[in-house]
């Protein structure tokens, strides 16, 4: 496909007028606050905003060196990898069955896609009724059952458990699609002739259908974890708040908690400009993944 | 296949059916417990099958609301979900088909500056510039207003590059053709581009109405008065901190109720929705 087009209409007035709308936006409401929140990430001031100090990069020194900081950064990859993983590998499960079944296929894939609709707030106020403590039915099954006593907010395992369950819920949908659009893609002859040669289906998906799945599978991972990083904020907010003791305070959560809450700006807008640079990686790692799929 | 594993095939059933089980059951017990009294959902265990409070209970949220934790109705907030949605929706496709057309059939100084600008729109998501954009809207008066909620947000470098891959795909003869026959930018837009541009607009109005009724972060911020709260913002306000006594069978029936227009959009609009999601990450 052409990057251009090989002929133009005339240039006027027109085209700055079509891009008005959308750069005014991005100025207002994009650029200005992005450049805002590095300018405040360099100075040091209180929260009535009075005494104003530049100080170069030290709210990005003190941060490091916050252990409460670093503990949320733990926090937030271990949430990333275990939402990434479970979703992948759930949405991955169902994608291979629902390709390999014959009858009933397009019912199982409306039934297993509508949860996309659902807010990631709601998301977490449907599990976390589920698993309430003292009410929801999880919370009296695994008393009655196993005598485990289930309490979120007391238990920094527990409700990191109830997170990931909420945030992979809703995000089983995304996962299954792209495979089963990845499995529908890979020729039947190739797998066909594995099966004449007499592998079995275990070893089909092994050798052939997992390896031809990497790009989709590693598309996935990326977008996951963008997912986790920053559209979980719902799920954080709507049930466990960051607790108990900030077990569950992820990044964003905590960017929030600090400005709106704590009223540190300059550290609130330092850790913004940190996560800045993590969606730039994360989009450089995308694109250039993206690039490289072009070419196949 | 070549082989006629019976068994295998009973196994996928067997799992489908079991993941589809697992995804139902909590909005199957969100209605259940939409459909019992209040004082019936303090008691331990739960019901599993509905009771005979349906209709009462929506009656109530939707124009009442839920007695204590607000005093908005529910059909308030799903009209200020159905306005910010929409709003956001149109406003992303119209921007971005736009500014897609400026920068696909003109050359023009800048060009190339204004697509970097907005392509770099992708990396500042909200939750990474909360405060200064906060800063921003209450110092435009903003807050509290269908403007602040929905302007931030109407920015789009996924719909724009989606457009802009598309209009690559548009043989240039068309464009030839119609500047041959005296027609001008805005009327090759307007006759040509736009109605070959329906099957995208479609899908993107699918993907994006869901994001925009799904809006968490800046609803949360902006708005603070009960009228303007949105529907998803209006459940997470409804419920006490801790396992305070909830009215859980009002708050879980306005949470059917918020998921009830993104879910029926998915199911009607399945085959736009697959293919809008496939795309968008192209």
């Amino acid at each position: 496909m052409a990057a251009e087009k090989r002929t133009y209409f005339p240039t006027g007035w027109l085209p700055y007028l079509l891009v008005a709308p959308q750069l005014a936006i991005t100025l207002v409401f994009f650029m200005w606050p992005a450049g805002q929140a590095m300018w405040q990430s360099m100075l040091l001031q209180n929260a009535f905003g009075t005494n104003v100090q530049f100080v170069w990069f030290d709210n990005f020194k003190e941060l490091f060196a916050d252990p409460r900081y670093l503990a949320s950064f733990r926090t937030t990859a271990e949430f990333s990898l275990l939402v990434a993983v479970s979703g992948i590998g759930v949405g991955l499960l169902l994608a291979a069955c629902c390709d390999y079944v014959l009858r009933g296929a397009k019912l199982y894939q409306t039934l297993v896609i509508w949860p996309y609709a659902v807010a990631p707030a709601v998301a977490a106020v449907l599990w976390s009724f589920i698993f309430a403590p003292s009410l929801g039915l999880a919370t009296y099954l695994l008393k009655a059952w196993f005598g485990y006593d289930w309490n979120y907010l007391l238990y920094s395992g527990q409700a990191m458990t109830l997170v990931v369950i909420a945030s992979t819920w809703r995000q089983i949908s995304y996962n299954f699609l792209f495979f089963l659009a990845g499995l529908q893609s890979i020729p039947r002859s190739l797998t066909e002739a594995a099966a004449i040669d007499g592998a079995g289906p275990v070893k089909r998906f092994a050798t052939i259908v997992f390896p031809l799945l990497s790009p989709t599978t590693f598309f996935l991972l990326v977008v996951n974890v963008v997912y986790a990083f920053f559209e979980t904020f719902g799920v954080i907010d709507a049930s466990t708040q960051g607790g108990p003791i900030e077990a569950t305070q992820i990044l964003v959560y905590k960017v929030y908690r600090d400005g709106f809450q704590g009223l540190d700006l300059s550290g609130s807008a330092a850790q913004s400009v940190v996560l800045m640079a993590i969606v730039i990686s994360l989009t450089v790692i995308q694109f250039r993944y993206i690039e490289r799929r072009v070419q196949y | 296949m070549v082989e006629n594993r019976r068994a295998l095939n009973l196994f996928c059933h067997v799992v489908l059916i079991a993941g589809i089980v697992a995804i139902l059951f909590p909005v199957w017990f969100t209605f259940v417990a939409s459909t019992h009294t209040a004082d019936r959902m303090r008691e331990v265990p739960l019901p599993l099958l509905p009771g005979g409070h349906l209709w009462e209970n929506y009656v109530t949220v939707l124009t009442h609301g839920v007695a204590g934790a607000s005093t908005a109705p529910v059909s308030r907030m799903m009209l200020n979900s159905l306005v910010m949605a929409l709003a956001i929706t149109i406003g992303k496709i119209i921007i971005s088909i736009l500014s897609a057309y400026a920068i696909v059939y003109f050359r023009f100084p800048l060009r190339m500056f204004f697509f970097w600008m907005i392509f770099i729109t992708l990396m500042l998501p909200v939750e990474v510039r909360i405060f200064p954009t906060y800063k921003v809207v209450s110092d435009l008066h903003m807050v509290d207003t269908y403007e602040g909620l929905v302007l931030p947000l109407i920015a789009s470098a996924t719909a724009t590059f989606l457009f802009r891959q598309f209009f690559l795909t548009i043989p240039d003869s068309l464009m030839e053709a119609a500047r041959m026959d005296g027609a001008g930018p805005m009327r090759f837009f307007w006759d040509v581009v736009l109605p070959l541009s329906r099957t995208n607009i479609a899908a993107l109005f699918v993907i994006l109405f869901i994001y925009g009724w799904n809006q968490y972060l800046w609803p949360l911020l902006i708005t603070t008065q009960e009228h303007m709260y949105t529907v998803v913002i209006g459940i997470k306000r409804m419920i006490p901190s801790g396992d305070a006594a909830a009215d859980w069978n009002l708050v879980m029936a306005t949470a059917m109720l918020a998921m009830l227009p993104p879910a029926l959009v998915v199911i009607l609009m399945e085959k736009w929705f697959v293919k809008g999601l496939i795309e968008q990450e192209k």
